[in-house]
């Protein structure tokens, strides 16, 4: 690919510059720049195609290093790019976990060497994971974290996560919680509601996540600093960042697509594939979650990627482990439960995937702005089509979503002006 | 026993079940109950038929009833116990179970305490898979040896007034037996403890009582549950002391409920806790014919899906 491109004919969609129209976007070694000024720039058409600024994944496991039969650095971002997504957000609960600069280090020499989209890494707050002592998180920052989670091991000791939040702040490094009461929720391993009582299955309390979410609430507002609820899915949580976003309190949430699209009516299947913390959850929730999607309460839709191996997934519902993946179906997804059911227009859907993420991170990316790198997801908005899950380049297959009928899709993704994969024919991935 | 309505080459839960398919095999039982009767109790329904009894949770009237039952059909039987079996050195399940399957095993009774492992099973394998108890989910037989007993001593279902009382969060017998008798058009009430009692049943057509009393009055059935006392660790209620003052039957609460009610309660129980131990050997309590009829509810069923192996 030529170092200057200029892409005509496509309608674009930048939500944090209110832009939407057919224009040209010029691109010039990598970044972004005016297309008037561009003497010998390929021209690509993409009529028909909407292109938008790169998406971002707030919320991914990589798996590497320590897991990596299930993935690798190379495989999910691959996996990433045929999905939509320019940059994903690499949690830490890695083997061994990312809560040292040795560790983020090796992260970023390896997404340096073989990842196909940019990897951003995600430091731990506390050593080991453990809830127990603060992670160096000095330290991280100087390596190149992007923000803080101890993902799946939400911290319990009130104290400790009171000073990790505010001591982030000096910093600069946004707080992403999952946020779960570990005694609440001990042992259960669907919702608890309906399904769960016919079942006869131990239930997670959703308030369980709401306990939580209620003291993050307080410690973003003690603290006057960001944090970020991961995957938010019951109706009594929503309602707290509700309420505390309008007090100007500094938090957001995500949603993830499967807490969109499924609930726990599912798990009568017994199928693995729909085991995941926090849990499906009741069609009330699921309803709540689209209207705080539409009101702003959501700001980011993010996968929480987590791959798993079949030997893994194959066994007795109660003893296979939480997670599905998400990168190569959640543009999908979306596309389908939101825009064309019109819960949301595609510039209100887009800035989930990239406005909204950019800026829990704070990070100058998710928009078209000239001098900003070039990371562009095109997007297919009206392309139909069943999910494949054999096809995906994930080294993993644990997706509820397998023969899913959407509409919608992601049909080429450019990271810093190179075409990492694409649908298009106008369009090579190099 | 032409035309037959079964063609399930398992039984997994009565939620799947049609009335019409819960009714023939509480005929069937009823034929096999009468070869129980007989001087010589065996049958050759099940000759050549080799079936494995899987107990990776631990019981003993279930597996004792269901391999008596096999020995009255004359099937062979392997017994496993999970103690000696490779789960404990790491097989999953579905290996031990292709493991069985290579052995030309015709059917699998199997009793485990996670829910749906059956259901995960019966679909990945061709024998033919019996639930004998998984998790707190389902527990067809003793199910239908319960509805066999409403049925054999009210020569009907329809309309009967089952209370089931104790710890119904915890009980795949409670839920089972909901199946089945809600589609028979039995009507059922679910009482005990309130932490143990989830209302979500009312959505299923159940009637849900806080209060003993309630539940006692106009029960043409009385079933009890056991209390286990690992529940009381996890803080679900006081003490058993306190359990059987406020939930127990005995001579006190049995003023409630109709002379001609039955007693029911699927064992092992624990005496004057959930119920008296005069009452457990009243005239009333039906609880060893549950377990004669348990018998013939097996066999029927063992008879049943193994007609329908491929």
């Amino acid at each position: 690919m030529s170092k200057q491109l200029i892409f005509t004919g496509a309608r674009v969609i930048d939500p944090a510059r209110n832009i939407d129209q057919v224009m040209d976007i010029g691109v010039k070694d990598g970044v972004f720049a005016d297309p008037a000024e561009l003497k010998d720039a390929e021209i690509i058409d993409l009529s028909g195609y909407v292109l938008a600024p790169g998406f971002i994944d707030i919320h991914v496991h990589l798996r590497q290093p320590g897991k990596t039969g299930a993935e690798t650095i190379h495989t999910g971002t691959k996996a990433a790019a045929a999905g939509g997504f320019t940059a994903v957000v690499a949690m830490p609960n890695t083997s061994p976990c990312a809560d040292n600069p040795g560790t983020i280090q090796l992260i970023r020499d390896c997404a340096a060497r073989e990842g196909v989209v940019k990897v951003l890494p995600c430091g731990a707050m506390s050593k080991n994971l453990a809830g127990e002592e603060m992670a160096g998180i000095g330290g991280l920052k100087s390596a190149g974290v992007v923000a803080l989670s101890d993902d799946g091991k939400c911290i319990q000791n009130h104290e400790l996560m009171r000073h990790v939040v505010e001591y982030s702040r000096t910093f600069s490094l946004p707080i992403l919680d999952h946020c779960e009461d570990k005694i609440l929720a001990s042992g259960g391993v669907m919702h608890e509601g309906y399904w769960s009582v016919f079942l006869g299955m131990k239930g997670m309390s959703p308030a369980a996540e709401e306990i939580m979410v209620a003291r993050d609430a307080i410690f973003a507002r003690m603290s006057d600093w960001k944090i970020h609820i991961q995957h938010v899915s019951c109706k009594g949580a929503i309602e707290t960042v509700r309420n505390a976003r309008k007090d100007g309190i500094k938090i957001s949430a995500e949603a993830t697509p499967h807490h969109i699209a499924l609930t726990d009516v599912e798990i009568k299947k017994f199928d693995t594939n729909y085991k995941m913390n926090p849990p499906l959850r009741s069609e009330e929730d699921r309803i709540a979650l689209i209207e705080a999607l539409k009101d702003g309460t959501v700001t980011v839709i993010a996968t929480d990627h987590a791959p798993h191996t079949e030997t893994d997934k194959t066994v007795e519902f109660d003893y296979a482990p939480f997670g599905i993946i998400g990168l190569e179906t959640a543009v999908n997804v979306c596309m389908t439960e939101l825009y064309h059911k019109g819960h949301l227009t595609l510039p209100q859907l887009i800035s989930k995937f990239t406005e909204g993420p950019a800026d829990v991170l704070g990070l100058p990316m998710g928009t078209l702005e000239n001098g900003r790198a070039a990371d562009i997801t095109i997007l297919a908005p009206d392309e139909k089509g069943v999910v494949d899950s054999s096809k995906f380049f994930s080294k993993s297959r644990n997706t509820p979503f397998n023969g899913y009928e959407y509409t919608g899709c992601a049909a080429a993704t450019i990271v810093d002006g190179k075409c990492v994969f694409s649908r298009i024919d106008a369009l090579s991935a190099e | 026993m032409n035309n037959t309505p079964w063609t399930r080459k398992d039984l997994l839960s009565l939620y799947d079940l049609t009335k019409e398919e819960i009714v023939f095999i509480l005929d069937t039982a009823e034929e096999f109950k009468k070869v129980s009767q007989r001087k010589i109790k065996k049958v050759p329904a099940l000759r050549g038929k080799t079936v494995v009894n899987l107990f990776v949770e631990p019981s003993t009237r279930t597996r004792i009833s269901f391999e008596l039952a096999e020995q009255r059909l004359s099937a062979d039987i392997i017994n496993i116990a999970a103690d000696a079996s490779s789960l404990r050195k790491g097989e999953t399940l579905l290996d031990t179970i292709k493991n069985i399957e290579a052995l030309q095993a015709d059917l699998i009774v199997m009793r485990h305490s996670a829910a749906g492992a059956p259901n995960f099973l019966a679909p990945r394998v061709r024998c033919g898979i019996v639930n004998a108890g998984d998790g707190a989910h389902s527990h067809p037989t003793q199910a239908l040896l319960d509805i066999f007993t409403m049925r054999e001593k009210f020569g009907r279902i329809e309309g009967l007034n089952v209370s089931i009382i104790g710890d119904i969060l915890h009980s795949r017998v409670a839920r089972s037996d909901m199946w089945g008798l809600l589609k028979l058009g039995a009507n059922v009430t679910f009482a005990g403890p309130s932490t143990l009692v989830p209302r979500e049943f009312i959505k299923a057509g159940v009637r849900v009582c806080d209060n003993l009393k309630d539940a006692l009055v106009g029960a043409d059935v009385v079933n009890l549950l056991r209390i286990q006392h690992e529940r009381q660790r996890s803080g679900f209620f006081p003490s058993t002391g306190e359990y059987a003052k406020v939930f127990g039957l005995n001579s006190d609460s049995m003023k409630y409920i109709k002379p001609d009610a039955l007693i029911m309660h699927p064992g092992p129980i624990n005496r004057d806790v959930e119920l008296s131990s005069a009452l457990a050997d009243c005239p009333q309590s039906v609880i060893l014919e549950q377990v004669t009829n348990g018998l013939a509810v097996r066999m029927a069923v063992l008879f049943l899906v193994a007609g329908c192996l491929k």
